[in-house]
């Protein structure tokens, strides 16, 4: 098979997991813009929490340079894990990478895309980069668009289920690997902890910056408790 | 709201967003020789995807009932190394007929 339809066929899940939760933020920018906001919002962003945070800024605050700042501000910290999530990826890309390929791949570093990506065996190619994040764009703009344009046709109970979809994916990432490596099992349950910790004891602390401050913490210790042989790095 | 501050918006939203992406993926070409920073990278996406899962997937639906059952179907196929898409749509559907159930019961 050509790297570029593996890449696509592993992007399904990521696709249909995105396709029910673009969904429900269709329904709610709906409530404020047109269909086509909607769309051009997901078609530019391809990320879930920061859109989220940005559409409330757009539905609350007046237009000024204040309130474009903090709608800067405010993706940056909710998107910083991407930075991160880039480097580490980085080390994974095979010799064609060149600098126009990084430009255009790097629109595609979502959570989801990253994960399945950076638990590939060896070394991972643009073009399969490409099949990836193609099929997850189509899932997740198109999941806005029919979510904006005909959300309240579905009933709650069908939206609400849909909405667990995306975090099934998550344990299924997650719970394999933590099974075989005591590190990872170690860095899971590091990380879940803290992140119980900020949302009850510093709610105060915005869930952007909690889920940083959970990985980074976590990924340490795991990396300072447990470190990883080479073999099983690359 | 005027469509030009909207276009703004979303420019703003959609440039930081693409350069937070862009600039370390581009810009960090060197294979890292550090073990310990090779095996935090090699952790990361583990750690942050645990910690946007708990507890946030309690309050995905909007019930905790149905939440908590879509969740504990989750783990059990994940468990036994279920497809990625077979946990994640087995998880809705728990959710669904635990939501249909409850309406059903009460």
């Amino acid at each position: 098979m050509s790297p570029f339809l593996k890449g696509m066929r592993h992007g399904i899940p990521i696709a249909l997991g995105y396709l029910s939760v673009s969904f429900g933020f269709g329904i709610l920018a709906a409530k404020h813009f047109s269909t086509a906001v909607a769309t051009i919002i997901s078609a530019s962003n391809l990320t879930s929490a920061g859109q989220l945070a940005g559409l409330n800024i757009m539905a609350e605050c007046a237009p000024s340079i204040a309130s474009f700042l903090e709608m800067a501000l405010t993706q940056l910290i909710i998107n910083m894990r991407y930075g991160l999530m880039g480097i580490s990826l980085s080390q994974k890309l095979d010799g064609t990478f060149n600098t126009p390929r990084r430009m255009l791949t790097s629109f595609g570093i979502t959570d989801e895309i990253f994960a399945v990506a950076s638990s590939q065996e060896g070394k991972i190619t643009a073009r399969y980069l490409y099949g990836m994040i193609l099929i997850a764009f189509l899932g997740w703009t198109g999941g806005t668009f029919l979510g904006a344009s005909a959300g309240e046709i579905l009933p709650q109970s069908l939206t609400d289920a849909m909405g667990l979809a995306l975090y099934g994916m998550f344990l299924a990432i997650i719970i394999p690997p933590a099974r075989k490596s005591k590190g990872v099992l170690l860095v899971v349950i590091t990380a879940a902890a803290l992140s119980l910790v900020f949302k009850y004891l510093m709610p105060f602390i915005t869930s952007g910056f909690a889920v940083i401050l959970c990985a980074v913490a976590a990924a340490a210790l795991g990396a300072f408790l447990c470190p990883v042989r080479e073999e099983e790095n690359a | 709201m005027s469509t030009g501050n909207i276009a703004i918006y979303i420019l703003v939203m959609a440039g930081v967003t693409y350069l937070i992406r862009m600039l370390p993926f581009t810009l960090f070409r060197k294979e890292i020789q550090s073990q310990f920073f090779k095996s935090f990278l090699y952790y990361v996406p583990y750690a942050v995807l645990s910690a946007m899962t708990i507890p946030s997937i309690f309050y995905a639906t909007g019930n905790p009932i149905t939440a908590a059952a879509g969740t504990v179907t989750a783990v059990l196929l994940a468990y036994f190394r279920k497809p990625l898409i077979v946990v994640a749509l087995a998880a809705s559907a728990a959710a669904f007929v635990t939501d249909v159930a409850l309406q059903y019961l009460g």
